[in-house]
């Protein structure tokens, strides 16, 4: 084996593109991450989840070198936060909260402005502004002030400046925070579209379904600390096991259908929500075995079903049990 | 970072502020309002008043009256720098490898633009109503760049209260408090022998007393005195002063 020159956007495949150890960090007297361990492999979304006031931002703006720790160590990419930023940033991309677009300029223009502060040549950028424009659906309206366009185009167009530089890594913070379900899975596809082509994705967010959709691991974090971490399946499988759920064709029936569901897994009393009879299944009750018990049951009593099935226990549930239930 | 990326990355930004000026122009209704105002209603209203004809008034109140339209010229860095920082385009800025001090010096060569329009306005409007410079063409133009230097001074004031308020309605207060007693209270309106004693006392000790005198000096070739020195000593201090502190300001966002 010879060593290689480090080169910046050639990361080592097997070390973590983002590895926190200890990471502290305090604001006044508030510690709003009290020793974060973190890490990340390349090419895949790592999601954070996290009640408000878990940390969630904070991490992030220290990975993106807009903060300095106060004890612990991050690196991105093989860089150390806190002593080579500038190598760092030249890897990372960051989209916020709030979409930080320049209001004042149109939607092509603020893509210019970031390719020709990344040095990009003049027909460089010019190349790069349209084919981001294309891509992300902004094409017709790229000549508009961006303080014409609406949420989702706005967001859209944050995230395009975010990919000016193709990052190695990007940091989204809540990315669909305020978007109409329509954006929103728009905004998913993206970034399902970029992680396949390498790169590795941080995404923080307070909505479990995105995380659920999007992450390939998550990393719950409460009071700044790492509360649990796994692929979703795995988190759901620790906490809740599986559930098993039932709906009527009639209302009417769900007490007769909660009686059999009861019987059947043997764990008290089912929940009733929304129509949906779900109750979670006991220890050593097998899940194929309940389920054919309440299909023959219910053929018996004459019920007929709209939806019937197993399931992992939801993030909710995930969420609430590793966070104290406070949220 | 060497100092040629930076100049690269600080025109881009400078590059930022003008196109932004270029689409919304209303932006400089308040540089091209003001001197209009200033000229029409002192001249016209308080002209004779004050020197027995408008026409002698307006040779001696016009190149002040520059003065004090850069000095309002230059709040726009400080209501730039603080709606950038307030929406996370700074932050944007900051997570990119550029120099750190680029976005200021973008604030900064961007308002030189709105300096020269300015100083272009007030001596055109001037030219109009009958203001005649009896100054050189070079001492003209070392008029124009004094008022220049001194705004740019007076931008590192702008950029730090930008910095530190807490809105951009914070930034309009706090500079008008400051732009009012410094402009109003010094030679620009009424010259200083004619003032009350006690506001004689400020208006000496007032650096835009001296930069009016030396811009009104170069351009109606009357002896100027010591005051393009120490106008050029008063910028010289403030920028020793508030760029540093600018700076500090600057980097403490980063936590």
């Amino acid at each position: 084996m010879t060593a290689r020159p480090a080169s910046l956007g050639d990361m080592d495949p097997q070390s973590p593109a983002i590895c926190t150890e200890g990471l502290v960090k305090r604001y006044g007297k508030t510690t709003a991450l009290a020793g974060l361990d973190l890490a990340v492999p390349p090419g895949m979304v790592q999601g954070v989840l996290g009640p408000n006031g878990a940390g969630k931002t904070t991490l992030v703006r220290l990975l993106a070198t807009l903060l300095r720790p106060d004890a612990g160590r991050a690196q991105v990419g093989g860089f150390d936060v806190a002593r080579q930023p500038d190598k760092v940033r030249s890897l990372i991309a960051l989209t916020g909260q709030f979409a930080a677009v320049d209001e004042d300029l149109t939607g092509r223009e603020n893509l210019l402005l970031i390719a020709r502060l990344l040095e990009l040549s003049r027909t460089g950028a010019r190349k790069r502004a349209d084919e981001l424009l294309e891509r992300f659906g902004l094409a017709e309206v790229g000549g508009r002030l961006a303080k014409t366009y609406s949420g989702g185009m706005r967001r859209r167009l944050d995230l395009a400046m975010g990919l000016v530089g193709e990052p190695r890594v990007l940091f989204l913070d809540e990315p669909t925070t305020g978007l109409d379900p329509r954006s929103r899975a728009d905004v998913w596809e993206m970034i399902r579209d970029l992680v396949a082509t390498g790169t590795t994705v941080l995404l923080t967010t307070q909505d479990l379904d995105e995380a659920d959709r999007l992450a390939s691991r998550i990393a719950v974090i409460d009071r700044g600390r790492l509360v649990d971490s796994g692929t979703p399946a795995e988190l759901k499988a620790k906490v809740g096991g599986q559930s098993l759920d039932v709906r009527p064709v009639e209302p009417g029936q769900l007490a007769k259908v909660g009686a059999i569901v009861a019987e059947v897994t043997g764990a008290g009393a089912p929940n009733e929500r929304d129509g949906v009879i779900s109750a979670s299944l006991a220890p050593g009750v097998s899940g194929t075995e309940a389920l054919a018990a309440v299909s023959h049951r219910l053929g018996q009593a004459g019920i007929d079903v709209t939806e019937l099935g197993l399931r992992l226990a939801s993030l909710d549930e995930v969420f609430l049990t590793l966070t104290g239930g406070e949220r | 970072m060497s100092p040629i990326r930076t100049a690269r990355h600080g025109l881009t930004l400078a590059w930022r502020s003008m196109t932004k000026l270029r689409h919304s122009p209303d932006q400089l209704l308040d540089v091209i309002m003001l001197p209009v105002v200033m000229v029409l209603v002192f001249v016209f209203l308080f002209g004779n008043a004050v020197a027995g004809s408008t026409h002698a008034y307006l040779q001696y109140v016009l190149p002040g009256i520059a003065v004090q339209a850069l000095m309002f010229a230059s709040l726009g860095i400080g209501l730039g720098l603080n709606t950038d920082l307030r929406n996370g385009i700074f932050d944007r800025f900051r997570s990119l490898p550029i120099a750190r001090s680029a976005p200021l010096i973008g604030y900064i060569l961007g308002d030189v633009a709105k300096f020269v329009l300015s100083l272009v306005l007030v001596f055109a409007l001037g030219a109009i109503v009958g203001f005649r410079t009896h100054g050189s063409v070079p001492a003209i133009l070392a008029a124009c760049a004094l008022i220049m230097v001194f705004a740019f001074a007076v931008s590192w004031v702008m950029a730090l209260v930008g910095l530190l308020a807490k809105s951009p309605a914070a930034v309009t207060a706090f500079s008008f408090v400051l732009i009012m007693p410094l402009t109003f209270g010094s030679s620009v309106f009424v010259p200083t022998g004619r003032l009350p004693g006690w506001l004689q006392a400020w208006v000496k000790i007032n650096p835009v007393t001296d930069v009016s005198n030396a811009a009104r000096g170069l351009m109606l070739s009357l002896p100027p005195g010591r005051a393009p020195a120490v106008s050029l000593l008063w910028a010289l201090g403030i920028v020793t002063v508030f760029a540093p502190l600018a700076t500090w300001a600057y980097r403490r966002q980063q936590g």
